[in-house]
């Protein structure tokens, strides 16, 4: 049976060249960067090569880049380093938005008890966008920090971080952007952008799971999350991961180097997804039309739940996620749908499709008529949906 | 996918007896669509025994193969039998659910004696209320 994998905002298959990459420093070339020995000083310059090549491909200085586990590490130490930073100068305000990531939600949450004050900027119903203004408008004399993501993980919509940072420049606030999203899907270059911090992860955009990076702008001291050794500057001690930001550098070099052909064509097959899913009836698609990620789909479909959707297409060979409450294993269904203004009723009944460049224009039109017969079958048994059609309740959704 | 039981994937995938009675001697709904789960039972009751039972669901996969099971736990069974059924024993029908999922049991057993009190209602039969606490009870649906 066909199995077209479309959760690429959970993860990515690694590429060939990453995987590649990746082999010698498994088993021939295992040494520690941090030996003086050749086997060590091998690993250390391959080290060297990959923090060139991921800077390189971001327009930063290799001095700007520390390699972290991942992106919920590097959101971290951004947020706590601008937040120490902050706290020295009595600046103890930070702004972000409701639709982050939880990596960057939760660790606010934890400033917020240890005494900051975190505002949480509502986004646009529906497409999830935040202005530049709004940010304007929030920045206080004591704002240490703005954190707004560069794109959405599960709608998909691309925030105007570039208009974000220019304004937290012109105030001269600190801001971090997570990028996890967008680094090997869209141009993200530090130095046009202007952000101060950037995170990003190796498998969202084909490298290896358990390595990320931060990007922090030079003249910035970013403080250390993780103590012992001076390994990456002294910054983030112990022994690097070697054969993982090899890879990691590897899958985001090629990423890089294909963004536009792989963008072009993921995108026009996303958009005759969105299409032909509008045909389903009495659905709505979350995050913006235009402002969105190119392998991004989501919508709500009203009168059923999201996990029992998400079984049966797997049943069908189609791999997605989804924001209900039964897929996210608590009582509420995605903070992203509910703060784009999704009530609770058609939060549960979401669907997310993140596809790659390499689900074809039939692999669309095969989900499309999957995701149709599942969507009825589910509907026929919903009492939902049987008060919907009978009028007993009123549709939130268009026909 | 290992998240579930076969049996919870064999009634999940092949729900037995899903549908609508449209002349049912008692109907019962309970959960709301808020908290992404709800469950309606129609039974038919003949010489105090349920001859008949049909459902519809708005849930997950664990709430779709809970109602399943329930009904053919349910079905041929007398009333009095039907009123001790406990969503332990739909979770043990199962071969068990996830602990996050035991909610999906617990709304099977409400739904079920949701439709014998309508029953019992629609027929001017007296019953003891204790047999059906108020509401359901949100705290089981916490983690």
């Amino acid at each position: 049976m066909k199995y077209i994998y479309a959760d690429n905002g959970a993860t990515t298959r690694m590429s060939d060249a990453a995987v590649a990459a990746m082999l010698p420093f498994l088993q021939d070339c295992y040494g520690n960067p941090s030996s003086l020995h050749s086997v060590g000083q091998k690993a250390a310059e391959a080290l060297v090569k990959a923090r060139e090549t991921v800077a390189r491909c971001l327009n930063a200085d290799p001095k700007e880049i520390t390699f972290t586990s991942g992106g919920s590490e590097a959101d971290n130490q951004a947020i706590l380093t601008a937040a120490a930073l902050g706290r020295k100068k009595g600046k103890t305000h930070i702004i972000s938005t409701t639709i982050e990531h939880h990596a960057v939600l939760h660790t606010l949450n934890k400033l917020a008890k240890e005494g900051f004050e975190v505002t949480l900027l509502p986004v646009t119903p529906g497409t999830g966008l935040v202005t530049a203004e709004q940010v304007r408008d929030a920045i206080r004399d004591d704002t240490c920090l703005v954190s707004v993501m560069f794109a959405n993980n599960e709608i998909g919509t691309i925030e105007p971080v570039k208009e974000i940072a220019a304004v937290c420049k012109e105030k001269k606030v600190l801001f971090h952007t997570d990028a996890v999203q967008a680094v090997g899907h869209v141009k993200v270059d530090v130095k046009d952008l202007g952000a101060d911090f950037l995170a990003l992860s190796g498998h969202k955009f084909h490298g290896p799971k358990g390595v990320g990076a931060l990007y922090c702008r030079r003249g910035i001291l970013l403080q250390s999350l993780i103590e012992g050794g001076a390994q990456e500057r002294g910054k983030r001690a112990g022994t690097e991961n070697l054969a993982a930001i090899v890879g990691m550098a590897a899958a985001l070099e090629e990423s890089v180097k294909n963004l536009d052909e792989t963008a072009r064509r993921t995108t026009a097959v996303r958009d005759r997804l969105i299409k032909g899913l509008r045909a389903v009836g009495h659905c709505v698609l979350n995050g913006d039309r235009e402002n969105r990620l190119p392998g991004n789909v989501n919508y709500c479909f009203e009168g059923i739940e999201g996990e029992s959707l998400l079984l049966l297409l797997d049943d069908r060979g189609v791999a997605a996620s989804s924001g209900s409450a039964c897929t996210s294993g608590s009582l509420d269904p995605s903070h992203v749908l509910l703060a784009i203004g999704r009530p609770h009723e058609i939060a549960h009944g979401s669907l997310r499709l993140s596809i790659d460049e390499t689900v074809t224009e039939e692999d669309a039109d095969y989900i499309v008529e999957q995701v149709k017969e599942v969507v009825g079958y589910l509907r026929n048994m919903s009492p939902v949906w049987r008060d919907l059609k009978s009028g007993k309740t009123a549709f939130i959704t268009e026909e | 996918m290992a998240l579930y039981s076969e049996k919870v994937m064999d009634h999940f995938r092949n729900p037995r007896n899903v549908g609508v009675i449209e002349d049912a001697d008692g109907v019962g709904e309970v959960g709301n669509a808020k908290c992404g789960d709800i469950m309606k039972f129609y039974i038919k009751v003949d010489d105090d025994v349920v001859t008949d039972i049909k459902f519809e669901t708005f849930g997950c996969g664990s709430a779709i193969a809970s109602a399943s099971m329930a009904t053919e736990l349910i079905k041929g069974q007398p009333v009095s039998e039907v009123l001790t059924l406990t969503n332990k024993a739909v979770v043990e029908a199962l071969d068990g659910l996830p602990p996050h999922k035991i909610h999906c049991s617990v709304l099977a057993e409400e739904v079920i004696k949701a439709a014998l009190k309508d029953y019992y209602d629609r027929h001017g039969i007296a019953y003891d209320p204790e047999l059906f606490p108020d509401d359901h009870d949100c705290e089981t649906c916490e983690l």
